[in-house]
């Protein structure tokens, strides 16, 4: 076991997650900052995407921390918005770390592991590229990057934790919008800040966390408020894996008529030249 | 009009009248103190349920080179040559036919490779394929299905070379035998798996077939092969006259269980580029051949410009099928109301100018004039 280094205590056998919360982050971007220059990552560049304030767009290959500025209508009264503007709630996005992670499964070479952290981490030396696991994740997070020919992700600032540091945007978020700890402790932390929020009146706000789904609940649990969708989460995510049963039943079935068809088909014609049919 | 267009125009209206009071104020007063007008473009897109995240795709597009559906093609031709090869002389008693098949499902195995790894861009990279073996990870299936079928085919071709060389001996006999069972065990999987392959991923149009993908797939495989195997002077056999009509049949099934479905996950399938795509290898691999090769049946003395004509359309089909589908994935990871589940307005799901577009008037003329050129040609002049 490493040295201690920062205030985060690494525990044996516990799981950790983020806690993102959108009523508390200003916009600032400092968690894609401070990702990029821990992990080394390229800059986005000067993009203009022509809506909202919000000109990172997406998580990608080299973009792993996405602040969202979602502008809604006026809410008067709640988050301090004056009646003539439009509210804004900003979400820093990040890979989900899914409980049964798309990407892990899809993932042909086991360049993409499950840590100790219960975080889904992407080999770098050993992806070869194929890029299957940019079509299994749900969330669209994974991409590979076109010139380096791999896929890149969120590595959960995995060498961090290892050494009882917490990943590098959450250290860096002013307003403690990403929390970082023990999965349990982020689901009680998430569960008392929505108590708090809907006691002051904010009945739309509500924790994501898919566990209703083959997905099974996600290591970045994300308060939000109105509906997933506003913030590009998708209300019912999917790990592609359900639809193996369906798609092997088929391809045995079609791989059957192959072989009874060209069996068969063989042998009619034998015995048809036999009788005389030539056609 | 839509609800946001009126809203703009009521904002318009109302910033008029605006600048108009910020005049009169001005006017009587010699100074403006009340607030200025919102900016033009006004109102700002809104993030919303109904617009997701001001309509941005939440997937991420597939991002495989041209070479892969060119894989598709391949592999699927490969894997029922394969079986093909390795049935046709002992049940069939064709064995020039069974060797040249399994000649091609041979060459077809090494180019497959060859396209694979030129795709991952390091040769070096595909190894890394058989690090493990992960039956929940298609992929992987795919890659030991791939080596597999090389090595058995690979087999099944010394064995061959072996005879015209030294002519027939034990040891040729020996890996024939081996050949042909693994040809047939690897080649079942070999000529469809890649159905599989894109139904257990995201895009909503590829799972949303999950149980019938593989299955065409594996038809446009089985009749490319054979398509292939007639172009080369196979033109007469009854054997494969009989797997193209079954192939065509399967195939033209698939297109109206397509046309049929309104889900609207299939919507690339039928509209856009990709649509053009897959309706033109629907035509191509089903009712097109299929007519050809009934046809071979009842005239005879046209029989073998038919079946090459039905070769042809076979082998084209099967190609627009495999780029089409994989177009289609793409433009349904854009489309980014499908991962949100957000409903989309009648005209975006049911588009009826689509009906209209050049591309459809393009490509049904193009279709009508190949058919009745071919007409043409097949009752008036000798091949
Ligand atoms: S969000 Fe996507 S990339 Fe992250 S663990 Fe889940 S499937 Fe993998």
């Amino acid at each position: 076991m490493s040295e201690k280094m920062g205030n985060f205590e690494v525990q044996p056998g516990k799981k950790t997650a983020f806690f993102t919360d959108s009523t508390t982050c200003i916009g600032c971007k400092a968690c894609e900052v401070a990702c990029k220059e821990w992990n080394g990552l390229e800059a986005d560049g000067y993009n203009f995407s022509g809506f909202s304030y919000d000109n990172t767009v997406g998580l990608g290959a080299s973009t792993w921390r996405h602040v969202k500025f979602v502008e809604d209508t006026p809410i008067p009264g709640l988050g301090g918005n004056s009646p003539d503007h439009n509210s804004w709630e900003f979400s820093s996005d990040v890979c989900k770390h899914c409980e049964v992670a798309g990407c892990l499964e899809a993932c042909p070479t086991g360049a993409l592991v499950r840590t100790e952290f219960g975080g889904v981490f992407l080999q770098p030396d050993i992806c070869n590229g194929c890029a299957y696991c940019v079509i299994s994740c749900p969330f669209g997070v994974v991409q590979k990057n076109e010139e380096d020919g791999r896929a890149f992700k969120c590595t959960f600032c995995t060498d961090r934790q290892k050494v009882g540091l917490e990943p590098a945007c959450a250290k860096a978020c002013p307003t403690q919008s990403i929390q970082f700890g023990v999965l349990e402790t982020m689901e009680e932390k998430a569960a008392d800040r929505l108590a708090v929020l809907q006691d002051r009146g904010m009945a739309d706000a509500q924790i994501y966390n898919p566990t209703h789904t083959s997905v099974k609940g996600i290591h970045a649990l994300f308060l939000i408020r109105g509906e997933p969708e506003t913030y590009n989460l998708p209300p019912n995510p999917e790990v592609p894996t359900i639809y193996l049963r369906d798609g092997w039943k088929s391809a045995a079935r079609d791989g059957f008529l192959l072989l009874a068809g060209v069996a068969a088909a063989f042998m009619a014609a034998r015995s048809g030249r036999k009788d005389g049919i030539h056609v | 009009m839509s609800e946001t267009q009126m809203l703009i125009e009521q904002l318009v209206d109302q910033r008029e009248e605006h600048l108009l009071e910020i005049r009169r104020e001005a006017e009587l007063t010699g100074q403006v103190k009340s607030p200025g007008v919102r900016p033009e473009g006004s109102p700002f897109p809104i993030a919303s349920p109904q617009t997701g995240y001001y309509q941005q795709p939440l997937l991420k597009e597939p991002q495989w080179t041209q070479l892969i559906p060119f894989y598709f093609f391949v592999g699927g031709a490969a894997g029922s040559l394969g079986v093909i090869g390795s049935l046709a002389d002992v049940l069939g008693d064709e064995k020039r036919l069974a060797e040249q098949a399994r000649w091609l499902a041979f060459g077809g195995s090494v180019l497959s490779g060859a396209l694979l790894v030129t795709d991952l861009g390091r040769s070096s990279r595909f190894l890394n394929m058989l690090r493990v073996f992960k039956p929940q990870s298609t992929m992987s299936m795919g890659s030991w299905i791939l080596s597999g079928f090389s090595v058995f085919a690979s087999i099944s071709s010394a064995a061959d070379a072996m005879d015209a060389l030294w002519g027939a001996n034990l040891l040729s006999h020996l890996l024939r035998g081996m050949g042909r069972f693994g040809s047939v065990i690897f080649g079942m999987p070999f000529h469809n798996y890649t159905g599989v392959l894109l139904a257990t991923t995201a895009m909503p149009v590829w799972n949303a077939r999950a149980n019938s993908l593989p299955g065409h797939f594996g038809m446009s495989g089985l009749q490319s092969g054979v398509s292939i195997l007639e172009l080369m002077g196979h033109e007469d056999n009854r054997a494969l006259n009989l797997l193209g009509v079954l192939s065509a049949s399967m195939e033209t099934w698939e297109k109206i269980d397509i046309s049929k479905s309104n889900a609207r996950a299939l919507l690339p399938l039928k509209h856009g580029g990709s649509g053009v795509l897959v309706s033109t290898g629907a035509w191509l691999s089903g009712p097109v051949p299929l007519l050809f090769r009934i046809g071979s049946v009842f005239l005879p003395e046209r029989s073998v410009a038919l079946r090459r004509l039905a070769a042809c359309a076979g082998i084209v089909g099967s190609l627009f099928t495999r780029y089409g589908w994989v177009q289609a994935g793409k433009s349904s990871a854009r489309d980014w109301r499908l991962a949100l589940e957000i409903e989309a307005p009648k005209e975006v799901a049911m588009p009826t100018t689509a009906k209209r577009s050049t591309g459809r008037v393009i490509a049904k003329a193009a279709g009508a004039i190949c058919v009745l050129a071919t007409a043409f040609f097949v009752l008036r002049r000798k091949f």
